[in-house]
């Protein structure tokens, strides 16, 4: 019956955002509205951290790296070859996909804090490359005057920070949608499996590492679309967009949404982003500091983090197993432990 | 942020942009080192490893004169300084519940996005000049070619400190419990040793050394808006590369660092943006399992 009562609430919930969002342009200036369709996309690529940091147990701080290929990819075919909005969105997160699939070899046999570790290095050296390749990306000064997108063949281009606004909103929601269905089949539950108990499922026959790799890729082809709908959203991109302390605030958002939780994700995503923004309106020159103040007080607020949202799906498991299954220590203690 | 010393008489092109690969691969060596012990003992990914270094960077910058008694201050207040901001980032990390890996990563983050504002804020946003001493200002005539002293002093001196560095943790009760926790902290922590103590040793160590390579580097990776980033990312990647198992191994990753940044920029310019990524890739691509097991192992 509770069950039953939350769920509505939360369907409930979810409907009055989602009907917010549809009428914000309408209420806000176009800047705000530009500002939100960036945050659209930053929370789809909180989505894909939440998909691998909660649902898949694979911490990480380089969603940044399949975001900028998308991105890139995206704004080299929008100024060269094709303005149709579906197709940058196919090969955006084509790229992102294929990004993850060459990173993939780097990240599925490490768990816990070397992902992070690995991830990190690798969205880095991502933003390095674009800083570098100057032919190609702009070098540091990035890639401006993307022409305008049009949705598809035959349509027209987008004109207004109104359209571009709900373009990104259709977008986001359709992926949302789709991940939050392919999370409710078996492939869902086998991630969710092989994060908490990856040993018994191993000794059961599945290859976890070839479900992790499938959903790092999956992942990866999220990031890459939103890096589309970034181009779309601001007509310029730089390295700056994707520097490591995206990743952070990205972390930082999908920990603050509960890890595991789609819905979470998104909205922790945008609101680090949006508190973000705001401070470096209101604060220029001290905002890092009062950013990087409210980061120690949230990790401080949010004492038990992971472990507690863990517990949610493993009510009868042990209380205090740790939340990384291959830190080599932690899986010792546990083994002591049981 | 590397220049190669440019001779007159240039005879093989390549052996300058070697000996600079030495003395960057010295550099990142003490600098990453910090960050192995961090993460290798006290299973902390430190973010704010780079702002550490950033610190010692600034202070040779506000201290160093061209005399040798600056020097020796600005390593002394360096290191200190680097030191305390360690111990006081252990003190912060103690009420995160230990193992919880991306609450202690993002602390981390938000005290180094805080700190280095606060740098950015005390020293001005320019990148400053950094003086070194008058007399290794010159340069030296090196098998025919022209080299900076100061960088050749530069590799003797890191390498000194990578050899003590050595013989404390071979010899020292201190080094022998970082190598205890290193391979069983439980164990180590069974002998009576307090896990919060060797977590406030081990971030006031990391952050001497990285003080340390911060005063001694700033000729090299002088300190500046983005110092922070490159150092922690290139020492991100000697750990990645060079695992935790051994000092050998992220001296030879350190050092193979070094030279794709220097000779394999002269040597491959067309390719020098992907040089670090490749050579990432590939180590990890050949040895992943043996990497993976290699770092459970530890």
């Amino acid at each position: 019956m509770r069950d039953r009562v939350v769920r509505w609430a939360r369907g409930a919930v979810a409907a009055l955002v989602l009907a917010g969002l549809v009428v914000a342009p309408w209420v806000v200036d176009d800047y705000t509205t530009a500002l939100l369709a960036r945050t659209l996309a930053l929370a789809l690529v909180g989505v894909s951290v939440a998909l691998l940091t909660g649902v898949a147990g694979v911490p990480t701080l380089g969603q940044t790296a399949p975001y900028a290929a998308g991105a890139y990819a995206c704004a080299v075919l929008g100024s060269r070859i094709s303005d149709v909005g579906v197709v940058q969105l196919a090969v955006a997160a084509g790229a992102g996909a294929v990004l993850a699939a060459l990173t993939v070899p780097l990240v599925v046999h490490a768990r816990g804090v070397i992902v992070l570790m690995i991830t990190l290095a690798i969205g880095e050296l991502v933003v390095t490359v674009l800083g570098r390749w100057r032919s190609v990306t702009g070098g540091t000064d990035g890639l401006a005057g993307i022409p305008a997108v049009r949705p598809f063949w035959g349509l027209p281009a987008f004109g207004s920070d109104q359209a571009r606004y709900l373009y990104a909103l259709v977008v986001v929601a359709t992926l949302v949608g789709a991940v939050l269905v392919l999370l409710r089949t078996r492939a869902g539950l086998l991630l969710r499996a092989a994060r908490d108990d990856e040993t018994r499922l191993r000794a059961s026959g599945h290859r976890v590492p070839l479900y992790l790799s499938g959903a790092h890729i999956a992942a990866g082809a999220i990031a890459g679309a939103a890096g589309s709908l970034l181009v779309v959203a601001q007509q310029y991109i730089s390295p700056a967009d994707f520097g490591f302390d995206t990743s952070a605030l990205l972390l930082l958002g999908v920990v603050i949404g509960g890890t595991a939780s789609v819905g979470g994700a998104l909205v922790g995503a945008a609101l680090v982003i949006a508190v973000r923004d705001w401070l470096f309106g209101v604060l220029p020159g001290h905002a890092p500091l009062v950013l990087g103040v409210l980061f120690v007080a949230t990790v401080y607020l949010l004492p038990a983090g992971v472990d507690r949202v863990r517990g949610r799906w493993r009510p009868s498991g042990p209380p205090h197993r740790p939340d990384a299954p291959a830190a080599p220590d932690q899986a010792t203690v546990a083994e002591l432990r049981r | 942020m590397m220049t190669v010393a440019a001779g007159t008489n240039r005879i093989d092109p390549y052996l300058i942009p070697a000996l600079d690969g030495v003395a960057y691969g010295l550099l990142v060596f003490v600098a990453a080192s910090g960050l192995v012990f961090c993460f290798g003992v006290a299973n902390i990914l430190n973010l704010a490893h780079g702002m550490l270094y950033a610190i010692g960077g600034y202070t040779a910058a506000a201290l160093l004169d061209g005399g040798w008694a600056s020097l020796a201050l600005a390593l002394a207040v360096g290191v200190l300084a680097a030191a305390a901001a360690g111990v006081l980032l252990a003190g912060l990390l103690t009420p995160v519940a230990t193992g919880n890996h991306l609450s202690q990563a993002l602390l981390t983050f938000g005290v180094a996005l805080a700190g280095g504002s606060l740098l950015v804020a005390g020293f001005g946003p320019d990148d400053p000049r950094v003086r070194v001493p008058a007399a290794l200002e010159g340069s030296v005539v090196l098998a025919g070619h022209r080299y900076a002293a100061y960088r050749l002093v530069f590799i003797v001196v890191a390498a000194v400190l990578a050899a003590t560095l050595y013989l404390v943790l071979r010899r020292t009760r201190a080094g022998m419990l970082v190598r205890a926790a290193v391979d069983d902290a439980e164990m180590v922590a069974c002998l009576g040793v307090s896990p919060a103590r060797i977590r406030a040793g081990v971030l006031a160590a990391a952050g001497a050394l990285a003080g340390a390579a911060g005063v001694l580097g700033a000729p090299i990776i002088g300190p500046g808006t983005d110092t922070a980033d490159t150092v922690l990312l290139l020492s991100l990647v000697v750990v990645v590369l060079g695992g935790l198992g051994s000092m050998a191994g992220t001296l030879l990753a350190a050092l193979a660092i070094g030279e794709i940044q220097t000779l394999g920029v002269a040597l491959l310019p067309s390719a020098a943006p992907f040089l670090l990524f490749a050579a990432m890739a590939a180590v990890l691509a050949v040895r992943a399992r043996g990497l993976a097991s290699s770092w459970r192992a530890a």
